[in-house]
């Protein structure tokens, strides 16, 4: 009914651009109590004491409690832990007892009237630490007489943790006509959604339920792991709301210590307890991204072709561990370290490692933007040391169309394969779209007058889905990772959908709808969709990993066909036909041939939900659920090209150009995908050039608020010129593959190979993000700043 | 303390602690909870009102420096059932996704187009350093000015 692939505006946006959207601090609950979290300004002590009195009798108060109130309630679990090796796990209680190992870890909890009054009452709190050593880098965390975090982690090593082929790779190196060995740093970043996290905790003492508002990417999986981990309340007995939720970006994923708090505070207190995160809190006490100490070590022949990649990672995962902290740097990273290339070998080994810093967990992309900067570093720097186009050794190096389904070596994506890709015709039409030819020529005019152009590239895939089941299951993934939804059609015609997936910027709302409108032939108005909430809704495994529409809208799809068939049973009753002759078209279902022998969608849903007249066998209403467990990833890919000028006299680094082609499979809604590679872009640009968590020496966070992490205004960041080339997917029926994630995966390495391509002339071959311009002024002023060709 | 403001063109009276925040004020005493609250050191911008017809982040002005102010919230644009001309141009062009910096944003966009009528896109860039938006990588948020700025 031509609304799939149509830009259609979001249905998402009236509630959003007038105020009315309901964020978590929006909701209001008669009686509610407000909850401030003392933290703990130290990275590593023992806590000695914790002295309440005063801060109980203050103004307001309703009550103040410490960990030792809450100690029958274990720890969080770790949900996702490396597969197939010891995982050495320390995770947050919901207030620490004895020990802290971050700041921002928390220690006592004010309960108030409001929240000033809360925040009053903190300052009140004596709490006698006992400083302990710190150590911030995971590198010299491993080191003999570092500060050891925890006792079951001897040299702060969490896992150590392996893929591909050592042996292989090893004997590939030697024999390698070309070796590159370079270290990379991957910064810690901190996801800043513009929303920070809050909860809002409801207990009924009639009922024995509770209610739990939360910010959340996946309320199902909060409830799941509330009840069966930690509070030990049966799972029915547990409502999760995820209200209207700005932005998340990973962060929102996971299990905090405040969320089972405000439930048992609730209880204890006997009204709702509602705790809204500051964002100083936010940059200490939720998850943070990357932070990788990486080796490589890359064999090529002379004529660019790659033989082998080493890499070996010291993965920063904080002081305590995240719920999916484990899986990020490992199964999303080094089994994607083949990347759109046909490596013969290939062996990753990654140490995760305890340091006195706040927990690292998925941030946008996760895992894949930390082996797409690895990969495409390793072929800049081939590129370099031959003296070749860093365009050609890419495509030297592709894997060819034909070549899909493909594995990569080594048995590197531990059983599955890529599912589809024409990875040269991506970079063949960003090539086109900068006019690569005349711009090589402009860089060197602009090189003679003393003007440095740089040109970086990056081509990339992603993993969207992570699943099937089974797979993540087997890397350590304590759950599925299907998807569910239901589709109900009423009597009246309209449609309700539910999803397990849940938006938090995504426009679920509209895309979803599309979907649903245009199998059905029905109008968009006639369709709902609905999240977010656990009443009500089939359980579901939520929205991360770029899986809404890879695993979630296919979901949808199959109840979809689902109410479509009995559709065609019942018009075949209703018309005396036999069902196999019966075509659905338009929202029609009919005789083939005998276009007078119809019956509407709208009149087969009515019939259906009266009842009154259905094949033997058939029970009443269109009512579908479906829970879909894909047999693969998808795999979306492209190439980013990054045309940028650096200023010599100031080291200041300018986009003139960002193009970025990108092959998502089949397009729902153009404009939302555009605007999900927009925003993923921006992301990865932000990590190039300006964002990087910064912790002393004694752990304490010195870029703690927002003015001091560089998250990027619009004058920081440029235009984006996109284009798709589209292969569509195999895995599912809508040949869809994903797009959350693309654009953070693929910019970041295309900006700093772009900076590095300008400086060239001054042999400069690596600097490490964030490419500041005080940094880039030292690099090309450091052996005199003669512009001398490297 | 009393304070006295007129909000979206109502006259409201709340009693207030001298140390409160006017967006506090806002959202607590008078439940227009459009404007959202992004950040503690007022960089995010999202608490953006017009105070006098100027943009104000309104986690930077105390509620009693508001006494006798006038002050348009989000929840004010919308007049007989129009979307004032900015929010239709975010809605057209994509401009928001999550819409937690939304509000103030689009509060912000007013003031820069009142106070240059046809802003390129440079000026644009500039005029909304002071708004943090982490979805969009701002790209549609300019275009949506922009537009806005045609029909204003």
């Amino acid at each position: 009914m031509g609304v799939l692939g149509q830009s259609i505006k979001r249905r998402e946006d009236p509630r959003l651009i007038t105020g009315e959207a309901k964020y978590i601090a929006d909701i209001e609950l008669p009686g509610m109590l407000h909850a401030a979290v003392l933290r703990s300004p130290f990275a590593h002590a023992k806590i000695k004491s914790v002295n309440v009195a005063q801060a109980k009798q203050a103004p307001g108060v309703v009550g103040v409690f410490t960990g030792a109130d809450f100690a029958e309630i274990p720890a969080l679990p770790c949900a996702w832990q490396a597969g197939g090796v010891k995982n050495n796990v320390n995770t947050p209680r919901i207030l620490e007892i004895d020990e802290v190992h971050h700041t921002g870890a928390g220690v006592a909890v004010v309960v108030a009237h409001d929240r000033y009054a809360a925040e009053d009452a903190l300052a009140l709190i004596q709490v006698d630490y006992e400083p302990l050593p710190a150590v911030v880098d995971a590198e010299k965390a491993t080191q003999p007489g570092a500060p050891q975090l925890h006792e079951n982690a001897p040299n702060n090593i969490v896992f150590d943790w392996s893929c591909g082929d050592q042996a292989g790779t090893d004997q590939a190196l030697q024999a390698s006509e070309v070796v590159v060995k370079q270290r990379l740093i991957n910064q810690r970043l901190i996801p800043t959604p513009m929303e920070a996290r809050g909860a809002i905790g409801q207990y009924s003492a009639a009922t024995d339920d509770y209610t739990l508002w939360l910010t959340s990417q996946a309320p199902h999986v909060h409830r799941l792991v509330m009840a069966a981990f930690v509070l030990g309340i049966p799972e029915h007995k547990i409502r999760c709301i995820a209200p209207q939720v700005g932005g998340g970006f990973g962060a929102k994923i996971f299990m905090y210590p405040e969320y089972p708090l405000v439930l048992v505070l609730a209880k204890r207190l006997g009204r709702p307890v509602k705790w809204i995160e500051t964002r100083r809190e936010n940059y200490v006490a939720t998850t943070h991204g990357r932070d990788h100490i990486t080796d490589i070590e890359v064999g090529a022949t002379r004529d660019g072709v790659i033989t082998a990649f080493k890499v070996h990672t010291f993965a920063n995962l904080g002081g305590v561990l995240s719920t999916a902290a484990l899986g990020i740097p490992t199964t999303l990273y080094g089994r994607l370290l083949s990347g759109p290339y046909k490596f013969p070998h290939i062996y990753c080994n990654v140490q995760g490692v305890y340091t006195n810093t706040a927990m690292v967990d998925a941030y946008r992309g996760a895992g894949r933007p930390e082996a797409t900067y690895a990969l495409e570093r390793a072929i800049d720097l081939v590129a370099r040391e031959l003296d070749l186009d860093p365009a050609e050794v890419r495509r030297k190096n592709f894997i060819p169309p034909d070549a899909f389904p493909y594995a990569p070596a080594d048995d590197l994506m531990a059983g599955l394969e890529y599912d589809s890709g024409n990875y040269a015709l991506a970079l063949d039409k960003a090539l086109e779209m900068v006019n690569y030819k005349e711009l090589r020529q402009e860089q060197a005019h602009a090189r003679r007058e003393g003007r440095y152009l740089g040109i970086g590239f990056s081509s990339y895939i992603e993993a969207c889905g992570l699943a099937p089941s089974a797979w993540i299951g087997a890397q350590g993934w304590g759950a599925g990772l299907w998807e569910s939804a239901n589709v109900r059609m009423h009597l009246t015609g309209k449609v309700v959908v539910t999803t397990g997936s849940q938006s938090h910027g995504q426009g679920h709302e509209t895309t979803l709808a599309q979907l649903v409108a245009d199998e059905l032939g029905i109008a968009l108005d006639d369709v709902v969709v609905q999240h977010s909430d656990t009443q009500g809704a089939p359980f579901g495994y939520g929205t991360y990993g770029s899986r809404s529409t890879a695993v979630g809208a296919v979901a949808v799809h199959r109840s979809v066909q689902r109410i479509k068939e009995k559709a065609k049973r019942l018009a075949a009753h209703m018309l005396e036909a036999n069902p196999e002759d019966l075509v659905y078209q338009d929202g029609k279902v009919f005789v083939r041939g005998v276009p007078a022998k119809t019956k509407t969608i709208q009149e087969l849903a009515a019939a259906v939900a009266l009842g009154y007249s259905l094949p033997e066998g058939m029970e009443p209403f269109f009512d579908e659920t479906s829970y879909y467990d894909p047999p693969n990833n998808t795999y979306p890919f492209g190439t980013h090209i990054c045309v940028v000028e650096v200023d010599a006299k100031t080291g200041q680094t300018k986009i003139l150009r960002y193009v970025a082609i990108d092959d998502v499979g089949n397009v729902i809604n153009p404009m939302i995908v555009d605007g999900q590679i927009h925003g993923g872009i921006a992301q990865g640009v932000s990590q190039a050039l300006y964002e990087g968590a910064v912790y002393d020496d004694n752990g304490t966070l010195v870029s703690g608020s927002l003015m001091d992490y560089a998250v990027p205004t619009a004058a920081m960041l440029p235009s984006y010129e996109t284009a798709r080339t589209v292969t569509p997917s195999p895995v599912n029926p809508l040949g869809v593959k994903g797009v959350g994630e693309t654009g953070t995966i693929a910019s970041t390495p295309a900006v700093v190979n772009a900076v590095l391509d300008a400086l060239k002339p001054f042999g400069v071959k690596n600097l490490d993000m964030p490419l500041t311009p005080e940094k880039v002024w030292r690099a090309m002023h450091a052996n005199g700043g003669n512009g001398k060709e490297g | 303390m009393k304070v006295s403001m007129t909000v979206n063109g109502q006259a409201l009276e709340a009693d207030v602690e001298p140390r409160w925040l006017l967006v506090h004020v806002l959202r607590d005493q008078f439940g227009l909870t459009g404007t959202n609250i992004g950040c503690d050191t007022s960089q995010c911008g999202a608490c953006t009102v017009l105070m006098n017809d100027r943009a104000v982040k309104a986690c930077t002005v105390l509620a009693v420096q508001a006494d006798g102010a006038e002050i348009l919230t989000i929840e004010g644009l919308k007049q007989d059932g129009q979307y004032h001309p900015v929010q239709q141009a975010f809605w057209d062009e994509h401009g928001l996704q999550c819409g937690f910096c939304t509000p103030g944003m689009i509060m912000t966009a007013i003031d820069l187009i009142k106070h240059e009528a046809q802003p390129n896109y440079a000026a644009i860039r500039h005029g909304i350093e002071g708004n943090l938006c982490r979805c969009t990588g701002y790209e549609n948020i300019v275009r949506a000015i922009r537009q806005a700025a045609d029909k204003m």
